[in-house]
């Protein structure tokens, strides 16, 4: 059993009350809703005759189901204004902050608590979203629920929760040039499967993890769900707090200080003790490609999709399912593989510096014909944030449409999607089956910069040739 | 077809149906329930939906849509089923087409709690005993199944039995009746005001004392 991780504290420092039936109640730091899988909890609250115990702990912001065209009200899609209007109504009536569209501050939930400084270390962070993990990146304790459970934290604040074991992933080395924190957790799910992870929370820790950039660290926690991990954390650093520094949610004045202390103290120390350990080496990770139909299912840009014979037993019928439904062949280099669509956004990937880099490869080069090729920012901030750099610019005249802040493709609950059989170079997380609005649509996952490449190029494209040129 | 069986609730002890099995590892919720249907504020017609794209690519031939199936309480499948989205659209539409409980060789834990917070039991079963139980099923889908949350076995009327397993708390959750759990978590008022004093990120970083 762990002991003396940040988990481990931060675990006992939340836990309310043993519950009968042998799991714990655990207290909720913050809760953030969105208007896909709240207001089905408000209604059951109702039901139950219940109010929201602490309206100031919950925060909202709506992002699955808005246009990134024209946001204007009320939207085209009528049950995407119907949703929209349940969360507002929702949110005045129980008193809770909701950050709309034109607010600023609205966008993709997972961006936006972490940039208003919402999101801190040492906190339990719950969202009905299952990439609520990308919190852990402040070492916080994050992770998504169901609607039953959204209506718990609003009826109660806390949750009923079984503890995890805990993984550190040790990752040693430097991240090459041309390789992101996308490629890096790629490997590891690749690496550890996608089951790998569960009943664990994952520590991300070493060298490799040091040195990335908090947006990084939200990548990779980002995704550690997709590894099976119900939640991933960095322990906060230096970085930690130069980030959280002067945001407008973060401790600040007197409190500042004392606030560095307390979360300081909460990093794993140097006697915890782990349940496992896996060590990675960043320096041998490639840019990193999905060619199947889960996000383990990843190779990098120099290798061949996977045989049967090289495949373990157990995965050989979901192998042998992603070359059906991708239509690649086993044996044949990823690299080159055409795309129709490219899409750049998410809570994975669609914060400054992502576009940056994926602006960094666009610049002076020009969408191959035929390609649709677009940039959804992540929210309000990162556009106007990217729009002050320029980086709009760069994109619309290289051939990609810039547009508003959302979820937009990585689940086309709005009009963003694929159609029949098209197949995108995607930034987002998921991979599966119809994820991107098409029943039969593929999607291959991989960074910014490597879909920013794969746009040019009209293929899958190394984009380490790009940035060397 | 909806469900004409009532949703679940009070104790539940056991799950007494037909069966229906849906074969194949990391089954994710997407598949489940796309995600163009995650667009409604009330969770009551999403039963139809279940499994939509699977069915049409599949179509007629998918379990969930052939005749002998329909009506079917328990569903058995094989490993990581549910995972992917947190979302509880998955659970709901199963339990709206009439699902009661999952047997399956493991699952992905938010879909696991989601279906417990419906009163739906996901008890796992070892590989051999989920395939023999889903060949069962595609033998004879008139088949009875009692799944036993005592007894910790799947049994047909003939005797054939199947052993299941299902962790205590979720086990004494369900039986007792107290898987709904919002009651208990407002039970400890005091417990909670005592922990937001001790945290100091709610006490705006004020030096304790
Ligand atoms: S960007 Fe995609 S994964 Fe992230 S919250 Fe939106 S829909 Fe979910």
């Amino acid at each position: 059993m762990s002991s003396g991780t940040l988990y481990d504290k931060v675990w006992d420092l939340h836990r309310v009350a043993e519950l009968p039936g042998g799991s714990t109640q655990l207290f909720i730091g913050l809760h953030l809703i969105h208007e896909v899988t709240s207001p089905q909890a408000f209604a059951a609250l109702r039901d139950l005759g219940l109010g929201v115990r602490h309206p100031e702990r919950t925060v909202a912001t709506v992002d699955h189901i808005v246009p990134t065209t024209s946001q204007a009200r009320p939207f085209a899609d009528p049950l995407a204004e119907e949703m929209l209007a349940t969360l507002e109504a929702n949110c005045a009536e129980h008193g809770i902050t909701l950050h709309g569209l034109g607010s600023g501050r609205q966008g993709i939930v997972h961006v936006i608590a972490p940039e208003l400084g919402l999101t801190q270390p040492g906190m339990t962070v719950a969202c009905g979203d299952s990439h609520t993990s990308t919190h852990g990146a402040f070492g916080a304790i994050a992770f998504g629920i169901g609607t039953s459970q959204v209506r718990d934290v609003l009826a109660s604040q806390s949750l009923a929760m079984g503890k995890l074991k805990v993984r550190r992933i040790w990752v040693d080395g430097q991240l090459q040039r041309g390789v992101y924190a996308k490629d890096l957790i790629l490997h590891v799910i690749r690496t550890l499967g996608v089951k790998g992870g569960v009943g664990y929370a994952y520590e991300f820790a070493g060298p490799a993890i040091e040195a990335l950039s908090m947006e990084e660290r939200m990548t990779l926690c980002n995704m550690a769900i997709e590894g099976g991990a119900r939640c991933g954390y960095v322990n906060p650093d230096q970085t930690t707090f130069a980030y959280l520094e002067g945001r407008p949610m973060a401790p600040a004045a007197e409190a500042w200080p004392s606030a560095v202390a307390w979360w300081s103290a909460l990093a794993t120390g140097a006697e915890a003790v782990f349940d496992d350990e896996v060590r990675f080496d960043a320096t041998v990770v490639a840019p990193t490609v999905t060619w199947g139909i889960t996000p383990g299912q990843g190779i990098g840009v120099d290798e061949t999709v996977p045989t049967l014979e090289a495949t373990e037993p157990n995965e050989r019928p979901l192998a042998a399912e992603a070359y059906r439904y991708m239509d690649l062949q086993p044996g044949t280099a990823i690299a080159g593989t055409p795309v129709d669509v490219c899409f750049i956004g998410s809570c994975t990937n669609g914060r400054l510096s992502d576009l940056q880099a994926a602006a960094a490869v666009a610049r002076g080069r020009q969408v191959a014909p035929g390609i649709k090729a677009f940039v959804v920012p992540g929210s309000e901030q990162v556009a106007a944030a990217a729009e002050a750099e320029g980086l709009d610019q760069i994109f619309t005249a290289a051939g990609f449409e810039w547009r508003e802040p959302g979820c937009s493709m990585c689940l086309a609950m709005n009009p963003d999607r694929l159609e029949g059989r098209q197949i995108s170079a995607s930034s987002s997380n998921r991979n599966f089956k119809g994820r991107q609005g098409s029943a039969t649509g593929r999607t291959l996952l991989m960074s910014p910069a490597m879909v920013a490449a794969a746009a040019i190029a009209g293929r899958v494209t190394d984009v380490r040739t790009l940035l060397k040129a | 077809m909806s469900s004409s069986t009532p949703f679940p609730s009070g104790s539940i002890a056991r799950v007494t149906g037909r069966g229906v099995a849906v074969r194949g590892d990391d089954i994710d919720t997407d598949r489940i329930i796309p995600a163009r249907f995650l667009k409604c504020v009330t969770f009551e017609a999403l039963g139809p939906a279940v499994f939509a794209d699977d069915r049409a690519e599949l179509k007629p031939n998918h379990p969930f849509d052939r005749a002998e199936h329909q009506g079917a309480q328990v569903l058995v499948v094989n490993r990581n089923f549910g995972c992917g989205s947190s979302r509880e659209h998955a659970p709901q539409a199963l339990m709206r087409w009439g699902i009661r409980a999952v047997v399956g060789e493991s699952f992905a834990e938010i879909f696991y709690g989601n279906c417990l917070a419906l009163g739906i039991p996901c008890l796992s079963a070892e590989h051999t005993a989920a395939l023999a139980l889903q060949a069962a099923i595609e033998a004879d889908p008139a088949l009875e199944l009692q799944i036993d949350l005592q007894l910790l076995q799947a049994s047909t009327p003939a005797g054939t039995t199947w052993p299941l397993s299902l962790a205590a708390g979720p086990r004494q959750m369900l039986s007792t009746g107290q898987w709904d759990g919002t009651g208990q978590l407002l039970a400890n008022d005091r417990e909670l005001l005592a922990t937001v004093q001790r945290l100091p990120y709610l006490q705006a970083f004020a030096p304790a004392g």
